[in-house]
């Protein structure tokens, strides 16, 4: 059973969000569940720090060994802050998913896509874990 | 459903990530596949390779009913070796690539991958019907585990009396491993020195906790398919389905070596590669390395100029290189400016002779 934060919020396609709640700016990552899924993360492309993304968009992608996932915005609005950190090191992905494996921070507009709490996404992910 | 293997409670207890591969139920990676990849590189690896297909041919004339039906010069032989060799249709298309171990005068081992030995077994059957040979697929009784990298020998040595410095690259003995009959093959698919060991099916697990205990001091890990799919590929060696299959003749793979003409008597596909095996074929296997960090995957095409010119038949991050590599059917002369059109865009890739990876012997 893969590590699932109960202060996040969750999308169906297992990226994490953190921040919600001041209204600012939101923290993007991808899961646990994910992550492992994946194995081991070789590559992370990110959207550009200045452009603005649509929620439900496709604004980046994940590599690993055996296989490519994409990421989606789970909330729009402008993108104030990528992780140079986790491009230049895809394995903090795997390594600390929720913390330095985090993604992007959006300055956030607007109504985010339906996200997940952190039970709805456990029962989402313990049906095929 | 996937069949799975003996070891499937033992792969479940070490938490690995199962996978269907070709009808089995298959560890995918036990944890970082990264960490498995550089163990059998610098130390050792465990594998179960139970899925693969053996396939026993035997009798008076079980020889020359394999000189018949492969592509290879199997009557000559040695007793104790093994080759590697292809059977082909009619039209000289790859059915499967096999290596071939001689057990005895009148006993032979087929090994086939595990997506074909059921339609290796029976082309064989067909094959052999005007020999004095019997072909029997042992597949389910059979286990195969092997030991790969450069401790393989080392930690294999601790549970067996089987001369393995004498034991060379190729070849096979039967002996006791753990006090259990095993052939011993010093034979793998990961470009290391290393071991795979056929056992009967209750001697897997047994086997596998005393090999594992013998290579803890060493460094041993279990290894997934995903290290061996990657070890392989470093090594550049063809995988089936990928860069062999049935439109292609093993000298569309740059494979021709293994066509033996000059064998006595007709064998399958002869007529049909005897007419190909001049002609330089349209496309030549290379290997990739790309200069940026997206990787090439299989069936993405290869581009010069923005017009398509091959396609990727494997494709992975090397652990060993730093960068991804792929092995790709490319046209002959098309060397430099190559791209791989990769989900839209076009990453340049710099065309390197196969192997990428060669270990020090």
């Amino acid at each position: 059973m893969s590590d699932i934060p109960d202060e996040l919020s969750y999308t169906k396609e297992h990226e994490w969000v953190a921040g919600l709640d001041d209204g600012i700016t939101a923290t993007v990552g991808i899961t646990a569940f994910a992550a492992e899924a994946l194995g081991d993360v070789v590559y992370v492309q990110l959207p550009e720090a200045g452009s603005t993304v649509e929620a439900g968009d496709s604004v980046g992608e994940v590599e690993s060994t055996k296989s490519v996932s994409e990421i989606y915005a789970p909330v729009g609005g402008e993108v104030v802050e990528v992780n140079q950190a986790v491009v230049d090191d895809p394995s903090l992905v795997n390594n600390d998913p929720y913390g330095e494996g985090w993604m992007f921070r959006v300055r956030v507009e607007g109504d985010p896509e339906d996200l997940l709490s952190a039970e709805e996404y456990t029962a989402l992910t313990s049906g095929d874990s | 459903m996937s069949r799975p293997t003996p070891l499937r409670d033992v792969h479940e207890s070490l938490g690995a990530t199962l996978t269907d591969f070709a009808g089995w139920l298959m560890p995918l990676r036990y944890g970082s596949e990264s960490a498995e990849h550089n163990a059998v590189r610098q130390a050792a690896g465990l594998f179960d390779l139970s899925h693969m297909g053996e396939i026993f041919v035997t009798g008076p004339q079980a020889a020359e009913a394999l000189d018949y039906a492969l592509v290879g010069h199997l009557s000559a032989l040695t007793r104790g070796r093994a080759r590697y060799t292809m059977i082909v249709d009619e039209r000289g298309g790859v059915l499967d690539d096999l290596i071939v171990y001689r057990l005895g005068d009148e006993e032979f081992m087929v090994v086939a991958n595990a997506s074909n030995y059921e339609k290796v077994a029976s082309e064989l059957t067909d094959r052999a019907r005007a020999y004095d040979a019997v072909v029997d697929d042992r597949s389910e009784q059979y286990a195969l585990i092997a030991v790969q990298g450069p401790r393989a020998q080392e930690i294999l040595a601790s549970l067996t009396d089987a001369d393995l410095p004498a034991l060379k690259y190729y070849a096979g003995t039967p002996g006791l491993v753990d006090g259990r009959r095993a052939l011993i093959a010093r034979t793998g698919y990961t470009g290391e020195d290393g071991f795979e060991l056929f056992v009967a099916g209750q001697d897997a697990v047994p086997l596998w906790h005393a090999l594992t205990k013998a290579g803890e001091p060493y460094g041993l890990l279990p290894a997934g398919l995903s290290s061996r799919d990657t070890l392989r590929l470093e090594a550049g060696m063809p995988l089936y389905g990928n860069e062999l299959g049935s439109h292609l003749t093993p000298f569309d793979a740059g494979l021709g070596r293994v066509v033996k003409f000059d064998k006595p008597g007709d064998f399958v596909g002869r007529s049909a590669l005897e007419a190909v095996k001049d002609t330089p074929p349209r496309r030549r296997l290379v290997g990739l390395v790309a200069r940026g960090r997206r990787v090439p995957r299989h069936g993405y095409p290869v581009t010069k100029d923005g017009a398509v010119v091959g396609e990727v038949t494997s494709g992975a991050p090397s652990q060993t290189l730093g960068r991804p590599i792929a092995m790709a059917y490319v046209d002959s002369g098309a060397d430099e400016g190559l791209a791989v059109d990769i989900r839209g865009s076009h990453e340049p890739m710099d065309l390197v002779e196969l192997p990428f990876y060669r270990r020090n012997k």
